[in-house]
């Protein structure tokens, strides 16, 4: 290929191009059928008489009224909307924008989801916001992590253990010494001893990063178990009641109806994860480092030859990964609940991982993948209060099958940094 | 794909493959004598496995005793007078570890007392012999689902779905266990089944999304273990499988005629489960070593591309692996639920399937190596149930015990530079699992 301007779009294969527009398909089709549910569930599926009341309070921002909603006829709109914009996905040709117009249509059969769930009723819509993106925030963190190790060319599978050691040590230091900057410290450096162990395995000793990951996690769960037993249970007091980062309202911008709270009025942890994402991605994409870190991953052996020291620049990726981990990690204990229990993060740095995959290994796509997540977790606590007769076992799996089909279906055949997961040893 | 083929290990494989069907060029003598030496060398690196694995123990008994040691306060309260009773703190110290790991040595093996007691009087041979049964009984789900795991390694798949498989196992020959009404001739191997087949399906389906779609399967396997820990949490609350009047999430229990026989008198509760592992390891050891199956899941393990140019399928073989090693997996569940616990309640299976994980790692991932492996991972845990009881030193040492003995043996090459062993030439440790490609 010899033309000097190529659009991104042409230097996919051809074949590639072909899958994407089956997988366009393939959302529309999946959109058709959300409208068929819309249409007979939710809508046929609700009394004509009852009406869902959403409401928008919060306390800084200017006072928005009650949304009260006839809950059928609503629904029955949102499928025929619905129904159209999977129409548009199956008929028009493949463009950018599909994944946009995808989620456009998810909301809608959300929308008309909550509709029919919190009918005769009503459903404090801010507060879920603000659940959600109290739920996405460790995501965030968690998958910016594996965004920063596996760039480098090293699968973190750990992150779900250095979850575990920044929540232990965060609440730990946060409650004995009183001040919680400081259990933030030392939990993002609990998180970096383990970046820094898997480092030092996998790239002095080139042991297979995967199977050291998976046993930093049960390391991880052990020791935080025994030492929560040995430690923080007899000595409650002393080290595992610490307090919690109160929120910080931004003025003016905390005061915009709706969004104003949910985005400008929480804790440091959110406010941090907001800038470290815009740090990693500038970083990532604009900056010399970032196009480095990238040679590293992609081609070690080319980066080596221009002079780009490869075995440091994983050594320095991979420990800040575990650092941004550990800081997620103590946003479990000090950035919300305060207390450390065992196994307190369920799973959710894999789940992080997932949303790495599904947002391609960039920063932004893996934040809308953990909102869809953060989303799914926080679902269950309302949907439970609203008792829709979802037995809850089924509404706490929701996150994890969210996660199958989404590693499974939506996201296709993705393409890691050529180089992740291979050790790379010098000549 | 895998990256550095494993000289130690490909060496004897690809020889035994050779000598199965001699080039008939070679002179017999010459043939002889290259399967001696290969013999020769495939014993010194077992020698170094071996050496590895009890130098990787003994450094995680270190360290676990260290762990101990701070976070016990009477002893950090001698070490805190060390100025004025230097003794104290060292006699301190010796006498808590030494009381921590002699329990684990008499919760899991025997009591030296017990014994001589036993040999003395003829009588009280059960309470001498309680602690190796209850070693064994713990080892039997180990062996099953670490095997399962191992050979789904051995064939580049990474299955982390072991407890999910374990818990569809278990819901599988309880199902069977109290459908069917049988003899205990007729019934009892039905329910082996049943366990085997729920462990199957559990299997099945990351190796069919791995397969159809590409998704990893290390992502879809821990999913799928949330995913049948809670379906199990609805089904207890449900019919049929929940105890009927029961309010509690309980399942109903196993009959008499689904219930594994124990092995050696009522009181020592060593079952016929057992019996049934070592058969699945004798089994499993077979079949990757001599039938065809197992050499296509090997090759493809150690190079797909070359078996794929072989004409093997290898998505054909991914699904086949993964429902093979939940079916395994499958078999750990029945054999605790018909062993020893005849009912499943929440959360049932507690860690057994992550240990099967480690004690694959532990035993390299070969049939025989997970037997040894089990066996020692199953003595830490029922003599760290013992230590928790007797000495107040949480159980969950053992886990961290167990992560630093992996830790040692995935990264021979830490072994050999902490502990100066001479370098036997085994090159780069294997890589056995892939990238998020596949």
């Amino acid at each position: 290929m010899s033309t000097v301007a190529l659009a991104p779009s042409d230097l996919e294969a051809p074949e590639a191009r072909l899958i994407g527009a089956a997988r366009q398909r393939g959302m529309g089709v999946f959109l058709l059928l959300a409208a068929v549910v819309m249409l007979f569930g939710f809508g046929f599926g609700t009394p004509a008489h009852e009406e869902t009341t959403f409401t928008f309070t919060a306390p800084p921002a200017i006072a928005v009224s009650p949304l009260n909603m006839a809950a059928r006829p609503v629904s029955i709109v949102l499928a025929l909307v619905c129904a159209i914009v999977g129409l548009v996905l199956i008929l028009r040709r493949k463009g950018r924008g599909t994944y946009l117009i995808f989620s456009f249509g998810i909301m809608l059969f959300l929308w008309s989801f909550l509709t029919w769930a919190a009918r005769g009723n009503s459903l404090n819509f801010e507060a879920m916001l603000a659940d959600t993106l109290i739920s996405t925030t460790p995501l965030v963190f968690g998958s910016l992590s594996g965004i920063m190790c596996e760039r480098s060319g090293v699968i973190n599978i750990a992150i779900e253990g250095q979850f575990l050691a920044g929540a232990f040590l965060g609440a730990m230091i946060g409650s004995w010494s009183g001040d919680l900057w400081l259990g933030m410290l030392f939990g993002a450096v609990a998180g970096g001893i383990f970046g820094a162990l898997l480092a030092f395995l996998a790239l002095r000793y080139g042991a297979d990063q995967i199977i050291i990951g998976v046993v930093i996690v049960a390391f991880c769960t052990g020791l935080t178990n025994f030492l929560t037993q040995e430690v923080l249970t007899p000595y409650q007091t002393t080290f595992n009641s610490p307090a919690t980062f109160s929120p910080i309202a931004v003025p003016l911008l905390s005061k915009i109806p709706v969004l104003g709270p949910v985005l400008f009025d929480q804790n440091v942890f959110v406010y941090l994860a907001a800038a470290l994402l815009l740090a990693i991605n500038a970083g990532l994409f604009r900056t010399r480092w970032g196009l480095r870190v990238r040679a590293v991953g992609e081609h070690p052996q080319a980066a080596e030859t221009v002079g780009i020291r490869v075995l440091r620049t994983r050594y320095w990726n991979v420990i800040l990964g575990g650092v941004i981990a550990g800081i997620g990690g103590a946003s479990f204990t000090i950035g919300s609940v305060g207390e450390f229990s065992a196994d307190m993060t369920a799973g959710l740095g894999y789940v992080a991982l997932a949303a790495m995959i599904f947002g391609r290994w960039r920063p932004f796509g893996a934040l809308g993948a953990a909102l869809l997540f953060g989303f799914a977790v926080s679902l269950q606590s309302f949907l439970a209060v609203l008792n829709v007769g979802i037995p809850p076992p089924f509404l706490s799996m929701a996150p994890y099958v969210i996660t199958i089909f989404v590693v499974s279906g939506l996201v296709g055949r993705v393409r890691p940094p050529a180089a992740d997961g291979k050790p790379y040893l010098p000549e | 794909m895998t990256t550095e083929a494993p000289t130690g290990e490909a060496a004897p494989q690809a020889s035994s493959i050779g000598s199965e069907q001699p080039p008939s060029g070679d002179a017999p003598g010459q043939q002889r004598g290259k399967a001696a030496f290969v013999k020769l060398l495939r014993r010194l690196s077992e020698a170094n496995v071996f050496v590895v694995t009890v130098l990787a123990i003994f450094s995680a008994l270190v360290l676990g005793a260290i762990l101990i040691l701070v976070t016990t306060p009477a002893v950090l309260h001698s070490w805190g007078r060390i100025g004025s009773r230097p003794g104290a703190a060292f006699s301190t110290s010796w006498r808590t570890i030494a009381a921590a790991y002699s329990a684990m040595f008499e919760g899991s093996l025997f009591a030296p007392s017990a014994i001589s007691h036993a040999v003395s009087t003829g009588h009280g041979w059960t309470t001498a012999l309680t602690p190796i049964s209850e070693t064994l009984v713990s080892a039997t789900p180990l062996i099953l689902a670490g095997t399962g795991v191992a050979i789904g390694f051995s064939t580049g798949v990474f299955n982390i779905g072991a407890q999910g498989q374990l818990i569809a196992g278990a819901l599988g020959a309880l199902f069977v266990g109290f459908e069917v009404h049988a003899p205990i001739g007729v019934h009892l191997p039905l329910v082996i089944l049943g366990g085997a087949a729920g462990g199957a399906i559990a299997g099945f389906i990351p190796g069919v999304l791995k397969a159809r779609t590409g998704a990893h399967e290390v992502i879809t396997t821990i999913m799928l273990n949330y995913v049948f820990l809670d379906l199990l949490t609805y089904l207890l609350t449900t019919a049929p499988f929940q105890q009927p009047g029961q309010a509690n999430a309980i399942s109903r229990t196993m009959p008499s005629t689904a219930i594994l026989p124990h092995l050696f008198g009522s009181t020592l509760r060593v079952n016929v489960g057992l019996l049934v592992a070592l058969a699945v390891s004798l089994g499993a050891a077979w079949f990757t070593r001599r039938s065809t199956a197992g050499f296509s899941f090997r090759v493809i393990g150690l190079n797909p591309s070359a078996g794929r140019t072989a004409g093997m399928d290898v998505r054909r073989i991914t699904i086949l692996v993964l429902t093979l090693s939940g079916a395994l997996a499958g078999l750990a569940g029945m054999a605790t639920l018909s062993g020893t616990d005849f009912f499943l309640s929440t959360g049932y299976g507690g860690n057994i399937g992550f240990d099967a994980i480690t004690v694959a790692l532990l035993g390299r991932n070969r049939p025989l190596g997970v037997l040894l492996g089990s066996l020692l991972f199953a003595a830490l845990i029922t003599g760290g149930r013992y230590m928790q009881a007797y000495t107040g030193v949480d159980l969950d040492l053992t886990t961290v015990i167990q992560a630093i003995i992996v830790f040692f043996v995935a990264t021979p090459a830490l072994v050999r530079e902490v502990f100066r062993l001479r370098d036997q030439g085994e090159g780069p440790t294997r890589i056995l699992t892939k990238g998020w490609g596949g």
